[in-house]
């Protein structure tokens, strides 16, 4: 069933962590900073599955887990970009100072 | 055959998620980062994780992204976006803190291709035998409804919360 080697996954995971970090850093658009966000979750998804050949069916289940985490803090982040929008008529990141001192 | 596919996906994978980040309109970053999951979902079933695979595509690809599609839509953001991407400095630094990553990732593999954490015969393959004993989703149910009872139902008190949360604070005046 596993053909693959544990270290394609690993790598795998790393640059796709990678790409959504730097999403994060590049971008400034707060719906495509959560879509980074998903991105690294997946990345990190991803080297749970590939580790549970190795280490028994627990990884699955954390991966059940953060993608319901991850269900609820899309809804959350959402609903905050839209309240911000209604405020500032912008979904950029430097509109988002309501809390900044 | 199967590391072929796994090459295909991975190659997919990597090559929608470069695209989700260097577009500059969120409709089609959207749709690229949707691609991402699909692949996703095919390497987790390439990997034996059947049940967590199908579970990728109706909750990620599913309701996620038509979540996000959805708030993209509702805020009119497909037609006139502003230019968002960072100025050529942001730029250097975060390439360069992806190049320290990989550069990281790069030792490792240097160092450890022979050691044993990360070759082939890591360890025996214990996530066979469960699966042959209870059936793919059976394999993760076992756990989740006896070990992990109180984070299943932690979580489900946590999407509650998270609706209500969502609902509350998307109203216009509460």
């Amino acid at each position: 069933m596993t053909d693959i080697p544990l270290s394609w996954v690993l790598a795998l995971s790393a640059i796709l962590f990678s790409v959504g970090t730097l999403g994060v850093v590049i971008r400034r658009n707060a719906i495509i900073l959560f879509m980074c966000v998903e991105l690294m979750l997946n990345a990190v998804n991803l080297a749970f599955v590939g580790l549970a050949p190795y280490a028994g069916v627990q990884g699955q289940v954390y991966v059940f887990f953060v993608i319901a985490v991850a269900a609820a803090e899309a809804a959350v982040g959402l609903a905050i970009i839209i309240s911000v929008f209604r405020h500032s008529e912008s979904v950029d990141v430097k509109n988002f100072r309501l809390l900044r001192w | 055959m199967i590391q072929a596919l796994f090459w295909l996906f991975a190659v997919l994978a990597g090559a929608s998620a470069l695209m989700t980040v260097t577009r500059r309109s969120p409709v089609a970053s959207a749709l690229w980062l949707i691609g991402t999951f699909f692949s996703l979902a095919a390497i987790y079933t390439l990997l034996g994780a059947f049940f967590i695979g199908i579970i990728q595509i109706l909750v990620y690809a599913g309701a996620i992204m038509v979540l996000f599609l959805f708030v993209i839509m509702l805020l009119n953001l497909g037609n006139d976006y502003e230019a968002d991407i960072r100025s050529h400095t942001w730029k250097a630094l975060a390439g360069g803190s992806a190049l320290v990553m990989l550069a990281m990732l790069a030792r490792m593999f240097a160092g450890g291709t022979g050691a044993a954490p990360l070759g082939r015969t890591a360890g025996v393959d214990v996530l066979a035998a469960q699966v042959a004993e209870h059936g793919p989703v059976g394999v993760i149910a076992v756990p989740m409804y006896g070990e992990y009872m109180v984070m299943l139902q932690a979580t489900a008190i946590l999407l509650l919360i998270a609706c209500v949360g969502a609902v509350v604070l998307a109203k216009r005046n509460v």
